[in-house]
Parts: C-alpha cells; structure tokens; sequence
C-alpha cells in the first residue's frame, strides 16, 4: 500500500493512554493510517506507573518499557522523541514542535497527559525541589539520594508515599509532610489511613499530617522545609507530590474547548471533529481521570472510532487504587463516603493487621476499603462494578468469596491474641501464660477455681471478664463465661475488658484501639466514643490526645448547656470561699452580658445561667481577669469540695476543715474522672458540710480526719462507708488522693464512686489504699503526674482562642437576607 | 455527596464556608432568617445540613455527637439520621433537611427551603 493513500494520524504525547490505542489499532485495522508521534519526553513509551519499583532499585527502565523502538519500526511509526509540540493549526491541520518540526494531520489524538501540580510557596524554584511524574525525575531522586541525606514529601497521597517509600529503601532520611489529618484520604478511610500511617511509619519515614507546607528554604539549593506552624524539617530533596492538573494549554490554545481538561463526548472527540483527546489530558462527562484503567478504556475508544466504528463508546465506571510500595496492602474502590441510604459491614483482624470495610446501597456494594488483605479485592469490585445484588449473600459477605456461612468470628480473638506474658491481672501481678497453664495443668473449671489457685481477679475484679475468656479459649464450649455486658453494639467487649485491654496491648488512640479490639463499626458510636475517649486519657496522661469531638457537648465547651440552647457558667469558688472582688466581677459580668439569671448553687457556688454560646468566651475573659477559673460543673471531673467554716471561726470546730477543702480543691481540680466527683470537709460530726453522702468526705476530729466515702444523694440515697482514719493534712490528702486514682483506672465510664465500691468491694478498696501503702503512694504518684497534663483553665485556653469554631457560626446569613 | 433535586434556582445556593472550617465528626451553625442550620461533617468528609433543632424537645442538634452519619442530640440523646432528618430507634419524630453540597472545597447550602 502507498504511503499516499493512507490516512494522516498525528500524536501529541506518548503516554500509556495512545500507547494503547494504537496498539488497538494496528491490531484492529492495520495500514489505514500513517502515524506521526511528538513526544517531549525523549523516549519511548514506557509503563509510568512501574515508575516506584524503579525508585526503590526493584526494577530497571528496561524492564517497564511498553513498547521498544523496534515496535514503532515495526508499525511505520514516526516517532520524535524528545520534541515538543507547541503549536496547533487547526486550519492548516498541521502541529509544529519547539524545533520547527511540522507535520500534517488527517486526525489529531491529543495525549499530553498531566502535569504534577506545583504549590507556589517561596522556594519552590530552588535547585533539589522535584515532582514525581517521569523518568527524568527518578533520575534526578536517585541522583540526591546517594548523598543519604533528608528527603521532605509534600503530599501524602499515593504518588507521594510511593515516592517516600522509594527514596527510604534508596537510604535517605524521609519526611512525608500532608495537609489533611489522615494519609491518602481520597482514597481511604480514616481507619485504614491510620493502619497505613503505622506501616509507613514503621519503615523508618516519618509522617506529619495537617502540616501545611509555608516555604521551602535555601540559598540556591533547598536545605530545609518550613511548616505554617513554625517546623523546620532539614531538606537536600524535596519532592512536591500534590496532585496533577491537565495538560490542557495547547489545546486551549487552538481554540478548542477546554474545562480543566480538555472536553470530549463520549466518543472521545473534542470540539474539532477531526481532533481526539486521549488520557489524563481529556475531561469526559465533566471528569478528568488520573488512573490507568479507565484511561486504557478511552484508548480503546478512539481505536474503534478511528477504524470506523462509531458506534463505540467511553463509560466511566468505578476505579480501584492500590498502592505499590512492598509489604504494604491496600485496595480501594467505588464510593465510602458516608451516606443516609448506605450501609456498613465492618471486618477486622487484629492479629494479622487486617481492615475491611464494605459500603453498601440498596444491597449493592458501592465501596470497598481493604488493608492488610487485598486477596478478595477483585471479587469485591467485580460485585461493586457489576452492581451484583448481594443480599443473598449478606450475612457472609465480607468474608470474602472462599468462606461460607458459620464461619463466624471469635469474640476472644482479642484475648487469645495476647502475649503469654500480657498482664491479665493488674492488682495481683498475674500474667496470661501462668493463667492459662494453671487453668490447664490444675484442671481448673470455673472462675472461683482460677481466682483461688491464681488470684487472678481475685482483688478489684476488674480482669473478670477477661479471666473468662480464657477459661473460655482453653475450655472451649465446656466453659460459657457469665455474659458481662457488651459496652455497646460497636464491640463485643465489656468496659472492664476494654480498660484492661488498652493496658495490656499499650492501646494509645481511638483507631488503634478500635483496630486492635475488632470493632464492629468504622469509628464507633455516642456511647463508646466518650468512653474510649476517658479510658484513653486516664490510662495515658501526657501521651493521648484528647478527642473533643469524642465528647459531650457540655464538656467540649466547658458550659452547661441548658434546654433553650443558652449555657451556664459556674465558676470555681475554693471550698466555697470568696471575695468581694470576686462577687463583684460576677456581677459586673452579668450586668455587661445581660445573664439573665444567677443563683447560689446547692454546691456552694454561683451559677450564671443563661448565656448566649457566642459570649462565653468574653464572659470567661472577664471572670479571668478576676482570678475565677472553670469550675467543671458541666464534666465528669472534679465538682465542688463543700466546706464548712470549721476551727477558723466555729465554736464547735476541730480542725481545719475550710482549709483542707481548699487543698483538696487546689490540688486535684482539672482531674477528669469516670464520673462526677464532689468531696466535703466537715469541721466537727455535726457535719454541717454534709460529707457523709459525698463520694468523698473528711469528718474532722480531735484526734484527726476520719475519711468516709461511697456517698450518694441523688437518684440514690446512701450514706457513706468507712475508708480510715489518719493523723495529718498531708496524710488525709494522700489517702482521698489514691482513692480518686484507684477509681479513675478502674471505674466503668458513668459509674459514680459508690456504685463502682460496691461493684468492686468496699473492703477491697479500704485494704488497697489503707494497709498497702506501697500501693498508696504509687497511686498518689499516678494522680500527680497526671494532673501535669490537666490543671491548665479551660476557660483562660478558650478565651485566648482555642477552638474558636466552637463559638462562633459557621456563616451568619441574616442581616444579608433581611436585605434583599 | 447527598443527592437533591436537580432543578433549584441558582441564586439561593449561599456558599457558607469551607468544609474544613468543620470539625471532623463535628458542626458548626449556620444562622440564617428562618432559624438556625447545622452542618455537619462526618469522619468521611461527608457534608450535611438540617435545622438546628431537635424533633424531640428542640434542642440544637449541632452540639451532639456525630457519629457514622447520625447525631446524637445533646438534650436528651435522641439520635438523628443525618440524611433523612428522622430520628432513629424508638423515637419518632423528623426535623427538615437542608440541601448541601460541597464545590472544590466549599460547602453551598440552599436556602430556598428556609423560605
Ligand atoms: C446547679 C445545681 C443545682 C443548683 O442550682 O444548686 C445542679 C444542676 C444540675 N445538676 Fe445537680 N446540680 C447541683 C447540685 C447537685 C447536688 C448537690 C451537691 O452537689 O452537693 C446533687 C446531689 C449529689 C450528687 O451529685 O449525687 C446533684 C445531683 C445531680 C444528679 C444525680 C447524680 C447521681 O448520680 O445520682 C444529676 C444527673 C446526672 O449527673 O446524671 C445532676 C445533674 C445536674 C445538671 C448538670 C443537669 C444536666 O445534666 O444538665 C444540672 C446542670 C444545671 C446547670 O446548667 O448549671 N445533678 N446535683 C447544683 C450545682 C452544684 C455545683 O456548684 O456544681
Ligand atoms: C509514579 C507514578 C505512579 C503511578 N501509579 C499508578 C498506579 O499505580 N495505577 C494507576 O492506574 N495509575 C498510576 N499512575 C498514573 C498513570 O501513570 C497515568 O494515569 C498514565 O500514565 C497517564 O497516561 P497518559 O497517556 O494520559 O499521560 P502520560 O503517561 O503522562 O503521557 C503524556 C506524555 O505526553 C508528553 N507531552 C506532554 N505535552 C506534550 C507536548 N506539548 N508535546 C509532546 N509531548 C508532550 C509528556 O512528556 C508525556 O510523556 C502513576 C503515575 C506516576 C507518575
Ligand atoms: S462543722 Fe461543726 S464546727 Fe463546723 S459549722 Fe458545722 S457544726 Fe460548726
Ligand atoms: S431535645 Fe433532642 S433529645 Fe430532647
């Protein structure tokens, strides 16, 4: 066939994307066209997603190549590499390279590709600042990376992490740097971001999230990145991996149309009928792709359109996301937001690291995240792509397509997963191996045989539930543990179980303990969230951040929310002690806020009720400024220690009693409790501050404090209990200390004082804070170090800023409206 | 994002700030003539509006917990279906929804339904 008789096929860009459209068409209708291919990139077309192993040293470019030279001589191929088109003429239907080169088309496939988007931050011209996108630019990284110097990535997405993961095993120090909270969070869900942080992290590279990047420093070369909040992290490389726009430019200015790529029908046709628009370059039904396969699926369009069939068409349909860095799995696919209509079947392992969460609607499966095993990927997007109605097969499906029906999980995976030397028993020291060996070599059958032989929750009775399980995980179906009561839907767990767990698995956040402990929901629910949240607090002081969205509202904005929607502010008033000056910054605060109401509280305070949300941060900078500080009336913390006048003025008084209300305030205010707490002191046993129905109280004597607790006088009455008698301030102070301490790390979430003594025993308790005094002053101790972290006012951080957005509205749009 | 009625006037979508001014599981107020909104934005990103005011007693559903796409109302725990407005469980009751939709990171409410 003559050359002149064929058909003038011209290419800008030779990527994947015409790669495999004229594969498609040299097989379909060969010798209709004579093509021409410009390429900037001087080479041929090569896999440029294998472009990670080639980092990382696990491959060679060789070995990613698609198409050889000998493939474009084979098919009559002119290719121009290295040469760059930057000119279309559409009317003379020819497109003219940087060099002059011309070449005339019949039909023009656009396939320019992308390009990395660059943040316009001071310094990102500065020599050593790369983007991840061609050969070249692995080039480039392995040339810094023999220094084994410091590496920054701007961008925790999948290019981003690939490009970390690479320059690590390439022996340089990394840094990953991500605007958002989790890591590839287009992708992923915040569960499986944070297990992929864990991995990530484990290979040596470390991540900041929600680090926005302000500047990259350096004279000529880059040697440092600055964060907006002041971090300088060391850089000689810096490898911006934020995203990719379209490559759009020459074809906007040929005057075709062009959105944020350039706009094809579902033919693939731009608004020149003789011009095609391939790849990442292209915008189809108002989206750009960034993914191979639906790019191979445009290809294969424009090679049946080109060989005359035009009937042929591109649909978009789901994409799924893997990333390829060795040793780590993930997949995702299709749609997990969160929605109304949608469901969710949650799947975890925690023993073997693994997170699978399928999305479903009207019984279809319409998203899909897995990490740690991808092996059923395929058979959950082959569900999800062909929109299969699963319902038949619902109560399995997230097994996976091996496992059948009664292959259920086994709610003491968790337990069975611990070390033999994981400590089961806190109070009597009892590891899980020498439970488990006393439970099979003495034939032990039942929890008061274990409690007997081992001690093992023989004390404070809070390693039960667990001590179960294991009986239940030697004995098998010989032994049912008494159902202790599921903390909520969202586990299996029981409070008990789950304080000792996040203990004993060294749990130290709300995903890491929800991934170890196999929760059945992505991220709990209003009742575990609270309580994971305290547990977390308690156990971890120092080291776990709070979680504010973890918290009711009252705690969250240190007020009392009231039914109109207003608050309440209660302010601190020492053992009940104030000053003129105090009173009269009450009152000034109320005359200049318009508080509608303010009364004396039953617990020897004012409230000012009323307050609009908005003024409650200038209302707590006035009362500041008079020394008055949040009286955590709104949380489970410490309330109020109710005084009396005692020995100061009282004829009756016997000691101090004011005084140690004061001290016992001062030193354990700010402490977050499981529950309420309030305390009293008494000067005499007339015990006019009503300390005998406290959680805590001090009767004062001659001789003395006697220390009471257990109290109750709300939904219940109950007079308090006995705990002991000591000599001194200091002793009276310690013995209430360890009390609270006791019952910070042992109290079920919401349980009062008295309801967890009589859980727990009354004797037990006096035995471990009176007769052991070893485990007194260690628990003393744990309280002390604790309160390093939580006598900061509320109120003063609020005023100065913090959580800002809690005060204020998102928009206000009414005096705007009213106008119009 | 949620779904809506493709036909609405174009003029009463109000773009009322961006999805990151949010907290995650979390809400902020939007006031507006006809009252006060609540927009919402889940652990996935997921934005949505409703009045901010509780089918059971009114009280101000953007200061409960969000959790999975539901709040629970910080008065006396009812829980709220974000998506629909209706309250989940026992509880029977529904509070209208507001359109939302997020464009290139902000959120546009519309407020043709406050009318
Ligand atoms: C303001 C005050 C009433 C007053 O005007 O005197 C009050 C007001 C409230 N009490 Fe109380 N209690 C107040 C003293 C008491 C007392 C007496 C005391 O502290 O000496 C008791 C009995 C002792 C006790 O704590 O059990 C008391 C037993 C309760 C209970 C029942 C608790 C229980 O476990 O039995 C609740 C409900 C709860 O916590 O779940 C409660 C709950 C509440 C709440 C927080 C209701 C709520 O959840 O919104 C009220 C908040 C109003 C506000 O916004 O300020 N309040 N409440 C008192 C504040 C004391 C302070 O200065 O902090
Ligand atoms: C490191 C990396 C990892 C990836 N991993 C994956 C993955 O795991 N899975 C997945 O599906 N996708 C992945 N991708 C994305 C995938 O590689 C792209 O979607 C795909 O290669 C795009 O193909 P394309 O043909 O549209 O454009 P490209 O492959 O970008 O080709 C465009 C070509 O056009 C040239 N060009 C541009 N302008 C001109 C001009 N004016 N004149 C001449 N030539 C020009 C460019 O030099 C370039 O060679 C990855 C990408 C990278 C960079
Ligand atoms: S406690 Fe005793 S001393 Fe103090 S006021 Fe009451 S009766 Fe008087
Ligand atoms: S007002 Fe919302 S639960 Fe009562």
């Amino acid at each position: 066939m003559s050359a002149a008789t064929l058909q003038r096929l011209v290419v800008i860009g030779n990527g994947m994307a015409p790669g495999r459209a004229l594969e498609r068409l040299f097989e379909t209708s060969p010798g209709i066209y004579a093509v021409t291919i410009f390429n900037a990139e001087p080479r041929v077309n090569y896999d440029r997603i294998m472009l990670s192993p080639v980092l990382a040293g696990e491959k060679t470019f060789d070995e990613i190549v698609i198409h050889g030279d000998g493939w474009y001589i084979e098919h009559n191929v002119m290719l121009y590499k290295g040469m760059k088109v930057v000119k279309i003429d559409r009317a003379a239907r020819t497109v003219t390279a940087e060099n002059g080169t011309t070449a005339e088309y019949d039909k023009l496939i656009i396939a320019t590709g992308s390009q990395p988007i660059i943040i316009p931050v001071p310094g990102h011209n500065l020599a050593g600042v790369l983007t991840y996108r061609d050969l070249d630019d692995v080039h480039a990284m392995l040339l810094v990376a023999k220094s084994r110097g410091n590496a920054v990535v701007i961008g925790g997405g999948l290019l981003g992490l690939e490009a970390a993961a690479g320059l690590r095993d390439q022996g340089m120090n990394v840094t990953v740097v991500h605007l958002m909270p989790t890591l590839m969070e287009r992708q992923l869900d915040p569960t499986a971001g944070h297990l992929l942080r864990k991995a990530i992290e484990s290979r040596g590279i470390n991540v900041v999230t929600k680090a926005n990047t302000k500047a990259i420093l350096g004279e000529k070369r880059v040697c440092a990145v600055l964060l907006e909040d002041g971090t300088e992290i060391p850089a000689d490389l810096v490898v911006m991996a934020v995203g990719i726009r379209p490559n759009a430019a020459l074809a906007k200015d040929a005057g075709i149309t062009v959105n944020r790529g350039i706009v094809v029908d579902a033919t693939m046709h731009t608004s020149d009928p003789d011009v095609f628009a391939v790849g990442e370059c292209a915008e189809a039904f108002g989206q750009a792709y960034g993914l191979v396969a639906p790019l191979y699926e445009m290809a294969n369009v424009v090679a049946a359109q080109l060989s005359g069939d035009k009937g042929a068409a591109f649909a978009p349909s789901a994409t799924a996301t893997k990333l390829k860095v060795t040793g780590i799995h993930l997949f995702s696919a299709g749609d997990f937001a969160d929605g109304a209509d949608r469901e969710e079947v949650v799947f975890r392992d925690a023993a073997r690291g693994v997170y699978e969460r399928i999305v479903l609607k009207d019984n279809k499966v319409i998203g899909i995240v897995l990490y740690g095993d991808v092996a059923d990927g395929a058979w959950f997007f082959d569900l999800l792509r062909r929109g299969t109605d699963i319902t038949a097969m619902r109560d399995t499906l997230i097994f996976g397509p091996t496992v059948q029906a009664g292959a259920a999980m086994d709610p003491s995976a968790a337990v069975a997963a611990l070390a033999d030397d994981a400590e089961i028993c806190g109070c009597n020291g009892i590891p899980k191996g020498k439970i488990c060996k006393a439970i099979t070599d003495k034939k032990l059958k039942s929890l008061a045989e274990v409690r007997a032989h081992t001690k093992a929750s023989a004390s404070c009775g809070t390693c039960t539930g667990l001590v179960e399980k294991l009986l239940h995980l030697q004995l098998g179906d010989a032994y049912h543990p008494s159902a202790s009561q599921a903390m909520c839907t969202c586990t299996t767990l029981s409070h008990d179980d789950v304080r000792r767990l996040i203990v004993a698995k060294e749990l130290k956040s709300i995903p890491a303990l929800m991934q170890s402990l196999e929760w059945k929901s992505s991220g709990g629910c209003a009742k575990c969230r609270p309580a994971l949240n305290y547990y977390l607090l308690a156990t971890w002081p120092g080291e776990y951040v709070d979680d504010n969205q973890s918290r009711y509202i009252n705690e969250r904005v240190h007020a009392n929310i009231q039914r109109d929607g207003t608050y309440s502010v209660v302010p601190r008033m020492w053992g009940g002690m104030t000053t003129a000056n105090e009173l009269r910054a009450i009152a000034d605060v109320v005359d200049k806020f318009a508080i509608p109401a303010v009364k004396v509280t039953g617990g020897q305070r004012i409230d000012m009720l009323g307050i609009k949300k908005e003024d409650l941060p200038a209302v707590w900078s006035d009362l500041n400024a008079a020394g008055l500080v949040s009286g955590h009336a709104y949380g489970k913390a410490l309330r109020t220690v109710k005084t009396c006048v005692g020995k100061e003025w009282c004829r009756f008084g016997t000691q101090d009693s004011t005084g140690l209300g004061v001290r016992i305030e001062k030193f354990m205010w700010g402490s977050w409790t499981p529950a309420k707490v309030k305390m009293a002191v008494s000067g005499c046993p007339r015990n006019c501050a009503e300390a005998t129905c406290k959680d805590v109280g001090v009767i004062c004597v001659d001789s003395g404090y006697d220390i009471v607790f257990a109290g109750a006088a709300g939904l219940d009455i109950k007079g308090t209990e006995a705990l002991g008698h000591v000599a001194t301030q200091d002793d009276a102070l310690e013995v209430i200390v360890a009390l609270v301490q006791l019952y910070r790390e042992q109290g079920r979430y919401l349980e009062r004082i008295y309801k967890w003594a009589a859980r727990v025993g009354i004797d037990t308790i006096r035995k471990q804070i009176m007769e052991d005094v070893e485990r007194r002053k260690a628990l003393f101790e744990r309280f002390v170090y604790a309160q390093k972290f939580s006598q900061e006012d509320p109120w003063a951080q609020r005023a100065a800023g913090k959580d800002a957005h809690e005060f204020r509205p998102l928009a206000d749009l009414t005096p705007l409206q009213a106008a119009e | 994002m949620n779904a809506h009625a493709l036909v609405r006037p174009a003029a009463v979508w109000r773009d009322v700030g961006a999805v990151t001014d949010v907290p995650l599981r979390g809400a902020r107020v939007v006031k507006t003539p006809a009252g006060c909104v609540a927009v919402f934005r889940t652990s996935e990103d997921t934005i949505f509006a409703l009045h901010d005011r509780c089918p059971h007693k009114g009280g101000p559903l953007s200061q409960g917990i969000v959790h999975g796409t539901s709040v629970t109302c910080p008065l006396h725990n009812w829980v709220i279906n974000l998506g629909t407005g209706k309250a989940e469980g026992a509880d029977e009751g529904s509070v209208p929804t507001v359109a939302a939709e997020v464009r290139d990171g902000r959120i546009w409410l519309s407020l043709s339904e406050l009318r």
